[in-house]
């Protein structure tokens, strides 16, 4: 708002100019309030509360509804330090992870790689390395559930075919873990290979062109230029990966439901159990929140660290 | 210094048509080469089957002497600057300059110490430390040069390099490319398709159209003898202008539209054999009817007067034609004025084929000086 100042109004308008700025300095903020109104609306409603319920619910005991009986201050927390199978959950969860989410991404990498480069019919590959991702959790768990059966199921069939004996992959303890991740990791390609191959075809060829007349080898080329181009991509992957793999439920609930002998109980399926299998809804908040800081704590640090090796254009 | 030699080369992209074809040419050492031609008529396509970044559909690649088909991009003794420089968006100007060195484990004195010689001869020195981004189109467009010298390789490919800069820098970025050219002794192969470059910077131009060689040679012999009417309206700015017209055999003379004649001299007569040809004629060559024959009453349609030189626009036949007359002309627009066209500076071509039958004499009108001190 323009306001002229003529010299002889001088004396009045400085009123009228402390009303009107008040009103046009709010005007903004008031205008955005708005546009953020749905979203905060919606995250109140669907974020926010549940997670101080949460928090609230963590320092109580609960009835079989979950509502707070008891308030028993940090003892939900106490109980969880000592508790054998919250450490096993804990333990599985971050091997689970170390399994994951490295292997995923390298997978991923690799595929996009190879499918990135113009050949005829290269299409039909990039549709079937990335069909993974249109498949639910529910449907991949049973193709696994099929594949990995100890008699009939096409990975212990293979392995016979080479005189190496069958493998209880779901029901021996040392295993379970791994076929869980071998189903995780399979999951996660194609989406993850989707979005590398974007990241790829983003940069652009006469960089590669100008790296091989410079006489640069494969590896050269990979190291000096697509991992630093990729990286911002990389970057998103990878913690979208993390933050995934450590909420990871569907597979565990439909392969294995936790066991053997607790072997799969990632934390988030221990959570679930306790809560709705033991409905002890207060301990299960505590694990909650210890979840989430187990997340934020590693997007921090991922952010304080990773962040700094990547190239934005 | 490096010859380059291409016999009998095509290439396809699809198997059914050639996007170049029968290209044969042999490029000397230490020459400046320029492809020049429009749009889509293979210039890129021919630079990168140099390079090896295409492969060659049919025909042979010499360089140095030795055969290149099958040679990788990086054993063929060629630098390569890109139109968008491809630039490393993630390194700095030093590191960019140096990543093909590094790639080839030059050792560190040395690649530095190249470094700094061509970013001082480039005036690169005061930017070594920043990213791409953080530089102006023509500095960028120096390092890409820097990038391509420091690797020391005596053939040079550029791929209009100039086309993403403002007209002044262009001028000024022309000559330096030159120089360096000449100081450095490269072979340079430079794609433009724009022919002042090609005109100011060439020793030898090949001036492309439809995957088809139209003619090489040096700029003046390009210009004053174009071998067809492409070459003649692609060459020279603005252009050659072009009218059909019938010759008569019997009169001996070129008519033009119905009642404009102009006499063929005798020893010309035998040379055109066809009835329809296309006559052309440069615009610096119309001269306003003084006492000479007048051909054409022209009306003019646009005037652009550029200080030193006046250019007019006029339309005859539907077809707009221009005359470039020195010095400074107040003429209006819708002014109606009488021109005439001499003989001698006609070229006359074919109206099937194109081919010259004849062209402008040029020591008549523009003698080509010499200095003699
Ligand atoms: N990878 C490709 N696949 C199929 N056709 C192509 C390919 N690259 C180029 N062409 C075709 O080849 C012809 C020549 O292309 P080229 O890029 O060499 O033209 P150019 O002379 O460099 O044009 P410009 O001045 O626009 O850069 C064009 O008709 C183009 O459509
Ligand atoms: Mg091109």
């Amino acid at each position: 708002m323009k306001v002229v100042v003529d010299e002889e109004h001088k004396g009045q308008i400085p009123a009228t100019i402390n009303k009107l700025s008040f009103l046009s300095r709010t005007l903004n903020n008031r205008t955005a309030l708005l546009y953020l109104l749905p979203s905060i609306v919606l995250f109140s409603v669907f974020v926010f509360y549940p997670m101080f319920k949460t928090v609230y619910l963590s320092f109580f005991l609960t009835d079989l509804q979950g509502r707070p009986a008891e308030f028993v201050g940090l003892e939900n927390f106490q109980y969880l330090i000592q508790s054998e199978s919250f450490h096993k959950s804990i333990k599985a969860t971050l091997l689970f992870v170390l399994y994951t989410v490295p292997i995923s991404i390298v997978t991923a990498l690799f595929l996009a790689i190879i499918a990135n480069e113009k050949l005829k019919g290269i299409g039909v590959f990039r549709t079937l390395f990335s069909s993974t991702m249109g498949m639910s959790v529910a449907a991949s768990s049973v193709i696994w559930l099929f594949l990995f059966h100890p008699s009939i199921g096409a990975i212990n069939r293979l392995l016979s075919i080479f005189n190496i004996q069958a493998i209880e992959w779901l029901v021996d303890p040392s295993w379970a873990l791994i076929s869980i991740s071998i189903t995780t990791i399979w999951m996660n390609t194609g989406f993850t290979f989707l979005i590398l191959l974007g990241g790829l075809q983003n940069i652009d060829e006469n960089l590669y062109e100008s790296a091989s007349i410079d006489g640069a080898s494969f590896w050269y080329k990979m190291r000096r230029i697509t991992i630093p181009m990729l990286s911002p991509t990389l970057f998103f992957i990878i913690t979208i990966t993390l933050i995934n793999a450590f909420q990871t439920f569907g597979q565990v609930d439909i392969l294995t439901k936790g066991g053997p002998a607790e072997s799969t109980n990632l934390i988030v399926y221990s959570i679930y159990r306790e809560a709705f299998i033991n409905y002890q809804f207060g301990t299960a908040s505590a694990q909650a929140i210890v979840l989430f800081f187990f997340i934020l704590i590693v997007t921090i640090l991922q952010f304080k660290f990773g962040e700094k090796r990547v190239f934005y254009q | 210094m490096k010859k380059v030699e291409l016999v009998q080369i095509s290439k396809s992209y699809n198997h059914h048509t050639n996007v170049l074809e029968n290209i044969n040419v042999s490029i000397e050492p230490g020459e400046f080469f320029v492809l020049v031609g429009p749009s889509g008529c293979g210039k890129s396509t021919l630079l990168r089957m140099i390079a090896g970044l295409e492969d060659i559909s049919q025909g042979k690649l010499f360089i140095g002497g030795h055969h290149a088909n099958l040679l990788r991009p990086s054993q063929r003794g060629i630098s390569f600057v890109f139109q968008n420089y491809a630039l490393y968006p993630h390194l700095t100007v030093a590191e960019n300059i140096v990543f093909g060195l590094q790639a080839q484990k030059v050792p560190k004195n040395e690649r530095n110490k190249r470094c700094i010689e061509v970013a001082d001869m480039l005036g690169l020195i005061p930017f070594l430390k920043r990213k791409p981004r953080e530089l102006s189109g023509g500095q960028r467009q120096r390092v890409a040069l820097a990038r391509s010298i420091v690797s020391q390789a005596p053939i040079c490919l550029m791929d209009e390099p100039l086309s993403n800069l403002d007209a002044k820098l262009r001028s000024h970025m022309r000559s330096e490319i030159k120089q360096i050219q000449r100081r450095l002794g490269l072979t340079m192969i430079y794609v433009t398709h724009d022919q002042v470059e090609a005109m100011t910077m060439g020793d030898r131009i090949m001036v492309l159209n439809e995957g088809k060689i139209q003619q090489i040679g040096d700029p003046l012999q390009i210009y004053n003898h174009p071998a067809n009417a492409f070459v003649a309206q692609f060459i020279g700015s603005p252009p050659m202008n072009l009218i059909p017209a019938t010759f008569n055999k019997q009169k001996q003379t070129i008519q033009i539209e119905y009642h404009h004649e102009i006499l063929v001299p005798l020893h010309d007569v035998r040379n055109i054999s066809n009835e329809d040809i296309i006559v052309g004629i440069r615009p610096e060559d119309i001269h306003l009817a003084r006492n000479e024959p007048i051909h054409f009453q022209i009306e003019v349609v646009n005037v652009e007067v550029l200080g030193t030189e006046t250019i007019i626009s006029f339309k005859i036949k539907d077809q707009q034609w221009s005359m470039k007359w020195n010095g400074q002309w107040r003429i209006a627009i819708g002014d109606r004025i009488p021109i005439s066209l001499d003989y001698q500076v006609l070229s006359i071509f074919d109206s099937k084929t194109g081919t010259a039958l004849k062209n402008a004499k040029a020591d008549t009108h523009y003698k080509i000086n010499e200095v003699n001190l």
